[in-house]
């Protein structure tokens, strides 16, 4: 009963995170901005399969969770390095 | 007995760790520059997932889903930090500043 409970409530949480994060990859001024939003975007979508998998009792979601880490750290990386070689290539023109 | 005990822990998890990627995903909303939102996000962030990892392997209790768990908490745990830190220097090298800081000190 109680655990129940507090799978919906925090459910609720992380939808209301997903949202806040997702207003700041629209609306964030650089580029820089926007790959840190979709990191945290990536983090808050590993909690909610953490927390799909205790409401289901699946403990398969698991693995998911360890690509998507393993997935949302590349992307943060070959983004990094894309603003990097972008920003060298105009200080230099 | 033990079952509500053990249910009482995940469920304090489980608020907790949701409520620490609400902090995050709120500091990233309302901070003004770059620098404080990856400060807000990288640590908020990953705490937050660590502890919602733990709340599936309490559920479980197998040992293979405590490794897993812990695998992957430990894993986010090492890849945020470089994360940040390579995301900060691609920010700085492509003109981002901290306002307060003369830009002779950027160097």
């Amino acid at each position: 009963m109680i655990l129940a409970t507090s799978i919906h409530i925090a459910l609720a949480i992380l939808i209301l995170a997903l949202i806040l994060t997702a207003i700041r990859v629209i609306i964030g001024p650089t580029l820089a901005d926007r790959v840190l939003a979709l990191d945290q975007l990536v983090a808050i979508a590993i909690g909610f399969i953490a927390v799909v998998a205790v409401k289901t009792g699946f403990e398969l979601y698991i693995d998911i969770a360890l690509a998507l880490g393993l997935v949302g750290f590349l992307t943060t990386a070959a983004f990094a390095r894309y603003i990097h070689v972008k920003a060298g290539r105009e200080g230099k023109s | 007995m033990t079952g509500s005990l053990f249910e009482i822990v995940i469920a304090i998890l489980l608020l907790c760790g949701s409520l620490l990627a609400l902090v995050a995903a709120l500091g990233l909303f309302r901070l003004p520059d770059l620098f404080t939102r990856m400060h807000a996000s990288s640590k908020a962030g990953t705490a937050g997932s660590g502890l919602l990892l733990l709340g599936v392997a309490m559920q479980s209790g197998e040992i293979e889903v405590w490794i897993k768990c812990l695998l992957t908490a430990g894993f986010f745990v090492l890849t945020a930090p470089v994360a940040a830190h390579l995301l900060a220097k691609a920010a700085v090298r492509a003109g981002a500043k901290l306002p307060g800081i003369e830009e002779s000190d950027h160097n």
